[in-house]
């Protein structure tokens, strides 16, 4: 690391330091705690052989809880959609008593550990519950034990993630455009359509994303709300508690790596129509 | 210009009220529930729950889980985002992505990947048992599966910020001479302090709340390998829901402590903090 | 900063756990019991009365601690490498899990009496105040508008007995054969609206969530339900025949070795088959062994014709392949939503 290389490579970036001890510090914390237990995850389920692995997702229980847990995650994320971008947009552009608070409260789940929101919820949403007992009454819905109890849930844990991710974007997003819009003539409604959406959606795929993500995953909030009936409210994490109970390491593995698999490839997915959407923008 | 770039009162009236209105049933009904469920029978049951041994272990084993968790999250999160902000090399992107990785991961499988190393039928287990070494239902496995789920927390938030602060000014010190940790310690940290304090306030809730990853390597050893989630649930198990919401209340007091602290850092410096895009 | 010290004593202290963890059987003895769901309450009491007597007879006074959880859970972590000096579960199969990896000698049910099982229970039906739905015995279950709580069989003890003292009433029943026990135990599930993973939460589900008119219960689980929801008013029903449950305990070989604990893992164990434990674990309405004490507790543990696993079903091994595992009975009947 002389001036020579530095002048030879005409970058004076070289010259900074560092860069040995810190991308050894972050390959060795990842390596250690993230890659190789991953690894073990992906070795696992092919003791079963593929046929073994195959079996194994294909068994109606099985794919029962992933239609679950992939459906009420993407629905959670998709109605955390507006929600967020309502919370988002009343936080940063209206000022009105209480703004700070909400401000502060919708963190709440990032910082409620995820088995005391699943009491809380519970108690909320059961036949006897503050909202579950008036629901079930007015309307005889029932919440907690059905598939919309987990929904309900999921959206707690998610909504948070639109919310944050949508807020610092929208708190950037200068009045110049819009104003440029309504001297153009445009009403507020093709403005907000026309312009401030489509500044947003780049972030909103983002908290789509990380919401989903956390979703789909989620099992401390769930476990209490759902009821776990095989083939209708068990989630796909909680097939892995299942599977492990029953001694098998293997199956276990095998549900957590298409589970794995399956959320990447969706999040990979998002990616690449953000990136376009992006480009699309530039 | 006022008609686009304005919205009409009654919408703003309305949105409003909407928010306000589904930000009480969403976040603030299920806080209440946990207080209200907790003093049902006034408050020195509460408080008899929470000073009991085993709660009071818990307590203990989660503070002790998380003071090492986190503080090796802050330093390989701090580690990571120097070299991505600072340095171009191959892999970048990749390199940002498995960091992101644990995001994706469901918390029973941060457990799971480690029962299947560190179990007696996995991996080292043979090993292990050889050397008389506990890893998982003991510290240890609390710690890794915690360390897991928690972390992407601090480098997600640094990130983003030393990529926009760019690299001028520490380019500027290196050229008068100043060392890679000299320069790091005198000029990057200053800049970055309050986001990693943030980051680091994030980390600890989510460390100290984890219940899906710790549940599958605790071994539920009351008063040994039980963190305080696992004890909330023992005690509903045990049908002393009082003491569950107690303890429970706990826990949510601490999340609201790190809100109330989180609130205070983007105040002093105007800059939201948290996991962003 | 300032989180320097308290992080390094954070360090200081796990490092000083890793090193005392090899070291535990020798200075102050520590004893492991890792159990299922329903006996936290007996077995609370019964480490005070065991202390008690093992320090009497000039021992040094022991740390007993323990685990609860689902049977199947808790045989899995000690498979796993949980440290159980002496496990106390709810079904010799899961016993016999262990004791295939290596854990536990392979004639653990012949070296305590009554093969090994020092107490026994049964499983009754739980009702709602006033019995609304007339739930008499078995065969009311299955009446239209009845709705049943248990646990789920693949992963709780309980529900299995729960399971198969159904299925042994339904084949008890004039003409009853499997297909008739099938189509009824078919007709069970398509009632039973939420599936817990254990004992205790099922319980929780049907006594604080109000879910359900019936709940098919442990025996001492449903006294214990009585005492701690009693504004619910329940009612306990006997049903006319039911399973004689079985719990077994036994002493983990393996661990014991490595830990030197294996005489007060003995003693402990020993110890419950005592008056004094006999006594206990009928206070907790586990059905004693010890006739004398049973004979004391009288009415508390009504008579009931109680069939052994062996002679309806040939045995844990034989119950759990045909009904339990993957593909089983259990798996072929149970189809909510469709």
């Amino acid at each position: 690391m002389s001036a020579t290389t530095a002048l030879r490579s005409g970058s004076a970036r070289r010259a900074l330091p560092g860069l040995g001890l810190s991308l050894g510090v972050t390959l060795s914390w990842l390596g250690l705690i993230v890659l190789i237990p991953l690894a073990a995850l992906v070795i696992k389920p092919w003791s079963l052989g593929l046929a073994g692995v195959t079996a194994v997702l294909m068994d109606d229980r099985v794919q029962a809880a992933f239609r679950l847990s992939f459906g009420a995650a993407l629905l959670a994320a998709i109605i955390s959609l507006p929600l967020g971008l309502l919370f988002a947009w009343v936080i940063t552009r209206y000022r009105f008593p209480g703004r700070r608070l909400l401000d502060a409260l919708v963190d709440l789940p990032f910082a409620l550990p995820t088995a005391v929101a699943g009491l809380a919820l519970t108690a909320l949403f059961a036949n006897n519950g503050w909202l579950g007992g008036p629901l079930a009454e007015a309307f005889g819905w029932q919440i907690a034990y059905r598939p919309v109890g987990v929904l309900i849930a999921l959206i707690f844990v998610a909504l948070p993630f639109m919310i944050r991710s949508v807020e610092p974007v929208l708190r950037d997003l200068t009045l110049e455009g819009e104003e440029a819009a309504a001297t153009l003539g445009a009403t507020r409604a093709q403005t907000l359509r026309r312009v401030v959406l489509p500044a947003l959606a780049p972030a909103l795929i983002t908290g789509f994303g990380l919401g989903f993500g956390r979703a789909v995953g989620e099992y401390g909030s769930v476990i209490f709300i759902a009821g776990n009936m095989p083939m209708s409210t068990e989630i796909a994490p909680l097939l892995i508690v299942v599977k492990l109970e029953q001694y098998d390491d293997a199956g276990a593995a095998a549900v957590g790596l298409a589970m794995l698999v399956l959320a990447f490839v969706i999040l990979l997915a998002l990616n690449v129509l953000q990136r376009r959407l992006r480009r699309g923008r530039a | 210009m006022s008609v686009a770039t304005e919205d009409p009162p009654w919408a703003r009236r309305l949105l409003v009220t909407l928010a306000i209105l589904l930000g009480i049933a969403i976040f603030l009904a299920p806080l209440a529930a946990i207080f209200t469920e907790a003093l049902r029978r006034g408050l020195a049951p509460a408080l008899e729950a929470i000073a009991e041994p085993d709660a009071l272990a818990a307590m203990r084993l989660t503070l002790l889980v998380a003071a090492i968790a986190v503080p090796v999250n802050a330093i390989g999160g701090v580690a990571a985002s120097w070299a991505i902000a600072k340095f171009d090399f191959a892999g970048k992107r990749l390199l940002v992505t498995l960091i992101e990785l644990p995001f994706a991961v469901s918390p029973v499988i941060s457990g799971l990947v480690y029962v299947l190393i560190f179990g007696a039928q996995g991996w080292f287990g043979g090993w292990l048992r050889e050397h008389d070494i506990q890893i998982i239902f003991a510290l240890p496995g609390l710690v890794l599966a915690t360390t897991f789920v928690t972390f992407p927390f601090v480098a997600r938030t640094l990130l983003p910020l030393m990529q926009e602060q760019g690299r001028e000014e520490e380019e500027a010190a290196a050229t008068l001479g100043a060392g890679g940790l000299q320069t790091f310690f005198r000029v990057t940290l200053p800049n970055v302090k309050w986001a990693l304090l943030g980051g680091i306030l994030l980390c600890n809730a989510r460390a100290m709340g984890e219940f899906g990853a710790v549940a599958v390597v605790s071994g539920h050893i009351r008063g040994a390998t039980n963190t305080m989630p696992l004890h909330v649930e023992i005690l509903y198990n045990e049908y002393m829901f009082v003491g569950a919401f107690a303890v429970a209340s706990l826990l949510a007091l601490l999340g609201l402590v790190t809100l109330g602290a989180k609130a205070l850092l983007e105040y002093w410096t105007a800059r939201p903090m948290g996991v962003e895009a | 900063m300032t989180r320097h010290p308290l992080a390094r004593r954070g360090f200081l202290a796990a490092a000083s756990t890793l090193a005392a963890a090899p070291a535990f059987g020798q200075s102050a003895p520590t004893l492991l019991n890792v159990s299922y769901d329903p006996t936290r309450e007996f077995y609370r009491a019964f480490n005070t009365a065991f202390t008690a007597h093992w320090t009497g007879g000039g021992q040094p006074r022991p740390t007993i601690s323990t685990s609860h959880g689902g049977s199947g859970r808790q045989a899995r972590s000690v498979i796993d490498g949980l440290a159980a000096d002496v496990v106390t579960l709810a079904l010799a199969y899961d016993v016999d899990a262990i004791a295939e990896r290596g854990y536990i000698a392979p004639d653990w049910q012949r070296r305590l009496p009554e093969n090994s099982c020092p107490y026994t229970s049964t499983i009754v039906l739980l009702v709602r105040r006033g019995n609304p739905k007339a739930v008499r015995d078995w065969g009311d279950l299955l009446k239209p508008g009845v709705s049943i709580i248990t646990p789920n069989p693949k992963t709780s003890g309980g529900a299995r007995w729960n399971y198969l003292a159904f299925w042994a009433w339904a084949l008890h029943e004039p003409g009853g054969t499997s297909a008739t026990a099938e189509q009824a135990v078919t007709q069970l599930f398509r009632q039973v609206p939420v599936l817990d993973a254990g004992a205790r939460g099922s319980l929780t589900t049907f006594a604080q969530r109000n879910q359900g008119d019936v709940f098919l219960s442990w025996e001492n689980e449903a006294h214990l339900a009585l005492q701690e929801f009693p504004q619910a008013g329940l009612e306990i029903i006997y049903p006319s025949l039911s399973i004689l449950a079985e719990p077994p305990v036994a002493v983990v070989d393996r661990n014991v070795e490595r830990r030197g604990t294996k005489a007060l893992a003995e003693a402990y164990l020993q110890h419950l088959y005592s008056p004094e434990g006999q006594q206990l674990a009928a206070r907790h309405h586990y059905r004693p062994r010890d006739r004398a004490v049973l004979a004391e507790a009288g009415a508390r543990f009504p008579a009931m014709e109680l069939v052994t696993i062996q002679d309806a079903f040939g045995g844990w091994a034989e119950a759990q392949r045909t009904h339990f595992s993957d593909g089983g009975v259990f798996d072929r009947i149970y189809r909510p939503g469709r």
